[in-house]
């Protein structure tokens, strides 16, 4: 796939305008198409796209729609997850900065096809200029007759509102972004019942990745046949890659999910290789909540199966690079500081473990560690993961237990040579490990 | 509605009789502000006031700088809940400022990605440059420094954001001129340069 899809237009200056976007990106045509089909039909055609979720579970996007509850009396609702907060992604951020008005198309077809008359757009609380963005945006196309009452003389009424978040990693969990909304802190909530069937205000809810809403309006314009076949067979469509760390050029780059992990590391048009006089040491290819691929596991296709078959994960394709120079022991100290810090609290599991986690690595860095650490590290990890009401628990553990076993030695000369084994000059020399803050 | 859709606990009972003590100057919303939170209370469904808490926070923290006890019964009585309800939102969020906080709030992110780009090294130099360590705000109320997490702009690392607006792909060396930019001119020296569209 040579041609860009959702990024096509993305360096013009006035990409993000609702006149940009009437001009040169079919402006709403896709939206129109979607009002003649029935919402059912539009959900077969999404169906049939095989379009998943790119917020990070790769659920079948058409699926969550069908499984909304369309019988109940209640009001139905989309929300659109904003909340782009996992560690090395940053491409919810792009398209809504850069093309706000396919998101916004996107929302109004998913709220045509589930039955909704409103859209929330969950945005996390530090994008102020993307959301200044996304207001002003949506007030042009209320006023050009996109979103309000009677949608293109259909008799259909959509309302799209952006909601600010206040920091919160939390609130990108489905249920827990529900109760934000709401109004409450952001912690989970038990499943089921799943949002399809009781979500916000308890009615029935669709919660979507940005990405994903953004494809949906392609899918209805060029066709669920044709949006299947640009990447491999249950892998269809354009995916957006993020890219950042110890590479020449970071950056988001969209390609379809044949191209290979290495590519997007080394390929000139994408990541440029490692940067100068450095050599690969690992990558975590969907997030930080991934385990990490060594250099001989990366030639592999970057699409859900694909990474999924060399044991990580695609996630939200927040792809972090590190190259030698990275030590281990303090990248999993690192990580474990944020998920300590935005562990919603809720579980113990994840709340007292995600701490306890913290300061053995932090204790292993400074060279105070014990092998029986190692022991300590991996038993708590193992008390974490599959025990919490969602999917951060195991986020949390996993950068743990991926280092421990790819990087074992590492761990052990930290312990027996009693302090950092892999110092490098970019990192503080000073910096005091003591205490929480 | 309930956190169980068969049990309809929650609303209207069960409210909490914990009272908040005031604390600070007394707070009032401008008539601006206000307007402006009715104006998004519309956007949620009636019963669902609440929704708003959020933005209200905002507003009063826009207003006043940070938010006092004062400023949360405020925030309770606009959006129509007990002041539990605000203190539970104010303690959980970490964009909601309980202390004052300087002028410029500077904050380094200090998750991987930035690390891997040196974030350590720029927080020392900032911390050097204002001459207060991270988590503290200077005796002039000039600048409060702060490692946050991942802010979600990992390709241009190390991001360092001051108030709403970000300075990207951050040198140790480059502190001294941000910190000395903000004291001559304030506002006026952030840079923009997250608004910008890279041609490469």
């Amino acid at each position: 796939m040579s041609e860009l899809l959702l990024t096509s237009h993305v360096r013009e200056p006035n990409s993000y305008t609702l006149d940009f976007y009437t001009q040169h990106l079919g402006g709403y045509g896709a939206l129109k198409k979607a009002l003649g089909m029935t919402p059912d039909g539009v959900i077969d055609q999404v169906k049939a796209s095989g379009l998943r979720g790119r917020g990070g579970a790769g659920f079948p996007t058409g699926m969550k729609w069908q499984f909304v509850d369309k019988k109940s009396p209640k009001p139905k609702y989309i929300c659109c997850n904003a909340d782009e907060s996992e560690p090395g992604t940053f491409k919810d951020h792009v398209l809504m900065e850069r093309n706000p008005h396919l998101l916004f198309e996107g929302c109004l077809i998913g709220c045509y096809a589930i039955g909704a008359k409103v859209a929330y757009i969950y945005i996390r609380g530090e994008f102020w200029h993307v959301q200044e963005v996304l207001e002003a945006e949506l007030e042009k196309a209320r006023k050009a007759g996109f979103i309000g009452k009677n949608i293109f003389g259909s008799g259909f009424d959509c309302e799209i509102y952006v909601h600010r978040g206040a920091c919160a990693y939390e609130a990108g969990e489905e249920t827990a972004l529900i109760e934000s909304l709401e109004g409450k802190r952001a912690q989970p909530r038990l499943k089921p019942p799943f949002p399809a069937v009781a979500g916000l205000y308890g009615c029935p809810t669709a919660v979507n990745n940005v990405e994903t809403l953004c494809n949906v309006p392609l899918i209805i314009d060029r066709g669920a046949e044709w949006f299947a076949k640009l990447g491999p067979e249950k892998n269809g469509g354009p995916k957006l890659f993020c890219i950042s760390g110890h590479v020449q050029k970071p950056g988001t780059y969209e390609a379809a999910m044949n191209v290979t992990l290495k590519d997007l590391i080394y390929d000139p048009k994408f990541g440029g290789g490692i940067r100068g006089g450095h050599k690969l040491k690992c990558v975590i290819p969907g997030g930080s909540s991934v385990p990490v691929l060594l250099p001989d596991q990366i030639d592999i296709p970057a699409s859900f199966d694909g990474i999924a078959a060399a044991g990580s994960l695609l996630g939200s394709a927040g792809i972090i690079v590190m190259d030698e120079t990275t030590c281990m022991v303090w990248a999993a100290e690192n990580l474990l500081h944020f998920y300590r810090h935005e562990s919603c609290g809720k579980c113990t599991p994840c709340r007292e473990g995600g701490d306890w986690l913290w300061r053995i690595l932090g204790k292993i860095e400074r060279g105070e560690g014990q092998m029986r650490d190692l022991d300590l590290l991996l038993s708590i990890s193992n008390n974490i993961m599959g025990k919490t009401l969602c999917a951060f628990g195991d986020a949390a553990a996993t950068p743990v237990l991926t280092t421990i076993k790819t990087f074992r030695a590492e761990y052990e000369a930290h312990i027996r040579e009693g302090r950092c084994t892999v110092p490098a000059p970019w990192r503080s020399g000073a910096r005091a490990h003591a205490g929480a803050h | 509605m309930s956190f169980h859709p068969a049990m309809d606990y929650g609303r209207g009972r069960h409210l909490s009789a914990r009272q908040l003590p005031e604390e600070g100057p007394a707070f009032a919303y401008t008539a601006e502000n206000r307007a402006k939170l009715e104006a998004i209370c519309a956007r949620y469904p009636a019963e669902e006031r609440k929704s708003a808490i959020l933005a209200a926070l905002y507003l009063a923290q826009h207003q006043q700088g940070y938010l006092t006890r004062n400023a949360m019964r405020e925030v309770a009585s606009a959006i129509r809940c007990t002041t539990a309800d605000v203190e539970d939102v104010v303690s959980f969020y970490t964009m909601f400022y309980t202390r004052p906080v300087g002028r410029h709030v500077v904050q380094v992110c200090r998750t991987l990605s930035c690390a891997l780009m040196g974030a350590e090294r720029v927080t020392e130099e900032l911390s050097r440059a204002i001459g207060i360590a991270p988590g503290e705000t200077d005796k002039a109320g000039e600048f409060t420094l702060l490692e946050v997490e991942c802010l979600g702009a990992c390709d241009r690392a190390p991001v360092v954001g001051v108030n709403d607006h970000w300075h990207e792909c951050q040198k140790p060396e480059d502190a001294k001129a941000l910190v000395d930019g903000l004291r001559a001119r304030g506002a006026a020296a952030l840079t923009g340069c997250h608004l910008r569209v890279e041609k490469t």
